[in-house]
């Protein structure tokens, strides 16, 4: 069984004649335990159909199906517990005003644990950080240390499947190496499926199996990461994207 | 070779409650006609590097130097009015995101005629044929309706290409480019960087380029400073970048993921106490 299925998406935004269809029937399945990359560049729908899956972007139609189970358009409970996501910039990501404590309790509260002391701890140790950084606010950390909070934030409910939006963009090449081996590791300790959007191909090719190419909203091809390394990718588009980024 | 630009013992600090923070600590280089990088990590002072050299810095943060030298004067001497004349005319700076940089309620057209008339004593006509001749050269189709357009209706791509028409509008002898093309795609990314290559080659400046991505650098620029917590750390040509001795540059070149090289896991960069301690090299030709 997959742990997602995308088929047919449609995604837009206004209506008439403002309509901009962000996404246009984009297919594409993912494999328990996969890691599949998103790449394309800006606007071009990748971030909207992460967006579209966890429910961000209330206008689609399709078919979206995670572990078997058809989403509709109201998200059940059960289903943030088994989704999440990491979001592009950790400084925008995170309440200003709330400690790192509280935006993990609040979280751990919110899907009903109820031993949330010690998994604070957990959850601050998974993502490196230690006990010491518990009742730090987000101005007191580094754009590194900001995004694992966040990433441990997202691991709080125990998901299977992480929605990685863009997670290293936003950070320096030294910390974006830290950040891309805490999520191999978490990826491996936690029997993790991540689908991962970025621009950045090298970053795809190093953390993906698979990966879709997208332009215009459409995916244009669909390819292993190892076909990218010998560059033989398909679509001229493909080719075109890998020229720019060598 | 005359140097353009001479930068001499640098400092940039900032007052705070918990003493003094040194941005930038005493950093020197020239700029000649060249193509010259300077790349660090956020925080490394890179930016304030540029910024200092326009005087851009606002109190409470202070500019110290022994001097800074465009031709032979020494910018520090400069009234605020004088340094008015500088600033656009004889060095412009591009900034990072076009978003912020450019008037969310004028015209295009508006912006780069203001910013043109303001340096030459020209009519509105002429500057308007100056400014959609500089579009051109920026390689924007159809300038007439950019001319026309407000900056939210353009991506931002154009955006990046209509701040460097902008900039180079007065022909500067030194143009600032800091990160001009991170918040760019990779394949935009590559267009405005053969632009500003072409003009920058074309009518002989000088051309600093702040960046944090060192294979963009190397490939660029011809000359690479290489800052760490406010000082340079190395200087090297930027064709020998990947031969760099500098445990730091090692450090960042193998941090970054290779799509011809797959490893399991990225090396992590070790920060080595003494690196800040080090004396600044001299970025002098």
């Amino acid at each position: 069984m997959n742990m997602l299925d995308v088929n047919d998406l449609n995604v837009w935004f206004g209506s008439g004649r403002d309509r901009v269809d962000a996404v246009k029937h984009a297919t594409f399945s993912v494999a328990q335990g996969e890691s599949f990359g998103l790449v394309g560049e800006s606007g071009s729908g990748k971030s909207t159909i992460l967006r579209a899956i966890t429910g961000l972007a209330p206008d689609w139609s399709g078919a979206i199906t995670v572990e078997g189970k058809a989403i509709g358009h109201k998200r059940a409970k059960a289903f943030f517990k088994t989704v999440q996501m990491v979001f592009q910039d950790p400084y925008a990501s995170l309440h200003p005003r709330h400690s790192v404590d509280q935006v993990l309790g609040e979280t751990l509260q919110l899907h009903g644990f109820k031993d949330i002391d010690t998994r604070v701890v957990k959850l601050l140790e998974d993502v490196g950080l230690g006990t010491k950084f518990r009742f730090r606010y987000p101005h007191q950390l580094s754009g590194g240390q900001r995004q694992r909070v966040a990433i441990a934030r997202a691991l709080a409910p125990e998901p299977d499947l992480l929605l990685l939006d863009e997670p290293t963009s936003a950070l320096d090449v030294s910390v974006q190496a830290e950040i891309l081996n805490l999520l191999s590791d978490l990826r491996t300790e936690h029997n993790l499926t991540y689908v991962m959007v970025s621009h950045d191909l090298s970053v795809v090719g190093h953390m993906c199996d698979r990966l879709a190419v997208m332009k215009d909203g459409e995916i244009v091809e669909v390819l292993d990461v190892d076909v990218l390394r010998h560059m033989n990718a398909e679509h001229p588009y493909s080719r075109h994207l890998l020229e720019a980024s060598l | 070779m005359s140097a353009l630009l001479d930068v001499e013992n640098l400092w940039v600090k900032f007052p705070s409650r918990h003493g003094v923070f040194d941005a930038v600590r005493g950093v020197s280089f020239t700029l000649g006609r060249e193509r010259l990088g300077i790349v660090g990590e956020s925080g490394s002072g890179k930016s304030m590097t540029g910024r200092a050299i326009l005087r851009l810095i606002r109190p409470p943060g202070i500019v110290e130097a022994d001097h800074i030298k465009l031709d032979g004067v020494n910018l520090l001497d400069k009234t605020e009015k004088e340094m008015r004349a500088v600033r656009g005319q004889r060095i412009s700076m591009v900034m990072q995101d076009p978003k912020y940089s450019l008037n969310p309620v004028m015209t295009i057209g508006d912006q780069i005629i203001e910013a043109y008339r303001l340096h030459n004593k020209v009519s509105k006509s002429a500057a308007y044929k100056k400014s959609l001749e500089m579009l051109e050269a920026v390689s924007i189709r159809d300038p007439e309706r950019v001319m026309r357009a407000y900056p939210h209706e353009m991506s931002g791509g154009m955006g990046q290409r209509i701040m460097i028409a902008m900039m180079l509008i007065p022909n500067p002898e030194i143009l600032i480019a800091d990160e001009p093309t991170s918040a760019l795609d990779v394949s935009v990314q590559r267009q405005v960087l053969d632009i500003m290559d072409r003009l920058v080659k074309e009518r002989g400046m000088g051309l600093i380029f702040i960046s944090h991505d060192l294979n963009l650098v190397a490939d660029f620029c011809d000359r690479v400073l290489i800052m760490y917590a406010g000082r340079i750390v190395e200087v090297c040509d930027a064709d020998k970048l990947h031969e760099a001795k500098h445990p730091y540059t090692q450090g960042l070149l193998n941090s970054l993921p290779r799509l011809d090289a797959p490893r399991d896991r990225l090396e992590v960069l070790q920060r080595d106490p003494a690196w800040s301690e080090a004396p600044s090299v001299s970025g002098r030709v």
